[in-house]
């Protein structure tokens, strides 16, 4: 085992859509470039998510919204990681999201947000990024 | 010891973590998960009260249900207002270093109640059904004041034991799809099982396991054919009866005789009853003054632990001890040396 610290994700499915292939396939990819995944499955809600992110402490956290819910889900659960002193965390995603939308909820201090026919190594180097250059010390 | 100080940053985490605050013991779990500089101190700090909380471990192959074991567990201690914390450990991948950790998606139901905490962990090449630093976490949740902590293994197979060394009950939990119990009576989990769960019990199967199960734990004991007529008509027990009534009995009043329950995590089928098996080998650990001989134990694990990870820390950071092994390659390479010419050389250096 290499002595770089493990990058931990919490990939999570908000909401009532049941539709978690790509939730799956993020996870997996994830595991595969070496991070931690925690995987909570369908129907989650916001609070939910951020309670395991707390608990888990993770890194990043990667939400998959395909509903159309997400300028509701990803502002709340950006909100309710900041009150629960978890602003650290990265909150990241993707699902089928307008592009005027993903450049809102970027000002609103959410992270990259990835669209259908992503490459998961994109998702990937993105996360790597993140991680180098706010982890750098 | 040396007086014990903390790093400005630890000493903010440990005063986080004695004020109860959810993210400072997560934090401090990650602290010792990633063995970040400073994470001994930070434990010894948080140890010094001692272990209060009572520990089960949950082990058993994969699939067999143990997290939704765990869950219904939890959810029928939560009624009696006992504060949890669950540690749950999945593998690491040997090739990519990754882990998908999904304990989580069977604990749903619990997930949001403030009075438990679950945690997730990755194997991070730890064989013993356990990661390097489960015992430790349990540790924080311990001191962190939980009135108990639940620590469930990654899916086991014969050899993966090291759970005893994490728990004061340990809690087998099989399926009828487990194999007959010639499995279970190979090595290993025969021998730590405290509680021998079948899940699934609805399944077919599941009363021939209970049967077999039931059968190697009298084997074990020795008093298999007690009660058990032989098939061609004598019946051995009679025949023998005479010099029995002389013996003590097979299961001395002061041990434990391993059960063997039925549950469906699902249903929450004969989970009251784990429950109670649970409290009455409590009991009995208590009474027979196991729990101080297993705490003796632990403590003794824990310590050579901790010696062998220092001992690896500081021999490989030497400079001088990597040049000796950068030699002792060489040596090889030139038919100068075996690879315990080198280790002389290198123990050698050490021990000065």
């Amino acid at each position: 085992m290499s002595d770089e610290r493990k990058i931990r994700v919490l990939v999570a499915k908000p909401g009532l859509d049941g539709h978690d292939r790509g939730a799956k396939i993020i996870a997996s990819a994830f595991r595969d470039a070496g991070f931690e995944v925690v995987y909570t499955g369908l129907h989650q809600t916001p609070e939910m998510i951020v309670n395991a992110a707390v608990q888990e402490d993770v890194d990043v956290v990667a939400m998959s919204v395909l509903s159309g819910a997400h300028m509701t889900l990803f502002p709340r659960v950006k909100s309710l990681l900041d009150e629960a002193g978890a602003d650290h965390m990265l909150l990241t995603g993707g699902g089928i999201i307008p592009e005027d939308d993903v450049v809102e909820l970027e000002q609103r201090g959410v992270g990259r947000l990835f669209g259908p026919g992503t490459s998961t190594l994109d998702a990937i180097a993105y996360v790597n990024e993140w991680f180098a250059t706010t982890h750098a010390n | 010891m040396t007086p014990v100080t903390l790093s400005s940053e630890h000493e903010a985490l440990f005063e986080r973590f004695s004020d109860g605050k959810v993210l400072g013991l997560a934090r401090a779990i990650s602290v010792v998960e990633n063995e970040r500089p400073g994470f001994q101190e930070l434990l010894h700090t948080v140890m010094a009260s001692g272990p209060q909380a009572r520990r089960v471990g949950f082990t058993g192959p994969p699939g067999a249900g143990k997290s939704s074991l765990v869950a219904a567990v939890a959810t029928e201690y939560r009624k009696l207002d006992e504060h949890l914390g669950v540690v749950a450990v999945d593998p690491t991948s040997p090739y990519s270093g990754g882990a998908l950790l999904g304990d989580r998606i069977r604990m749903n139901d619990i997930s949001m109640d403030p009075g438990i905490f679950i945690r997730s962990m990755a194997t991070r090449g730890s064989l013993g059904g356990l990661a390097a630093t489960t015992k430790e976490v349990v540790d924080l949740m311990d001191a962190f004041g939980f009135d108990r902590v639940l620590v469930e293994t990654v899916g086991v197979g014969q050899t993966e034991l090291e759970v005893t060394a994490a728990a004061d009950t340990v809690v087998v939990v099989l399926v009828p799809e487990s194999g007959d119990a010639i499995q279970a009576m190979k090595a290993g989990l025969m021998e730590i099982a405290d509680v021998f769960v079948v899940n699934k019990a609805d399944r077919p199967g599941a009363p021939r396991l209970v049967k077999e199960l039931r059968q190697a734990l009298h084997l074990r004991s020795g008093s298999a054919l007690r009660d058990i007529p032989a098939h061609h008509g004598v019946d051995l027990g009679q025949v023998v009866k005479k010099e029995r009534t002389t013996e003590a009995p097979a299961e001395a009043p002061e041990g434990w005789s391993v059960p063997v329950l039925t549950t469906n995590a699902l249903t929450n089928d004969g989970v009251d009853t784990l429950l109670e098996t649970i409290q009455e080998h409590r009991i009995w650990l208590d009474e027979a003054g196991e729990l101080e001989r297993r705490r003796r134990a632990r403590a003794e694990i824990r310590i050579r632990d901790v010696v062998d990870r220092e001992m690896r820390r500081i021999a490989w950071k030497s400079s001088d001890v990597r040049a000796l092994l950068a030699r002792g390659v060489d040596d090889i390479a030139n038919g100068d040396g075996t690879p315990y010419s080198a280790a002389e050389v290198i123990l050698e250096a050490l021990m000065r």
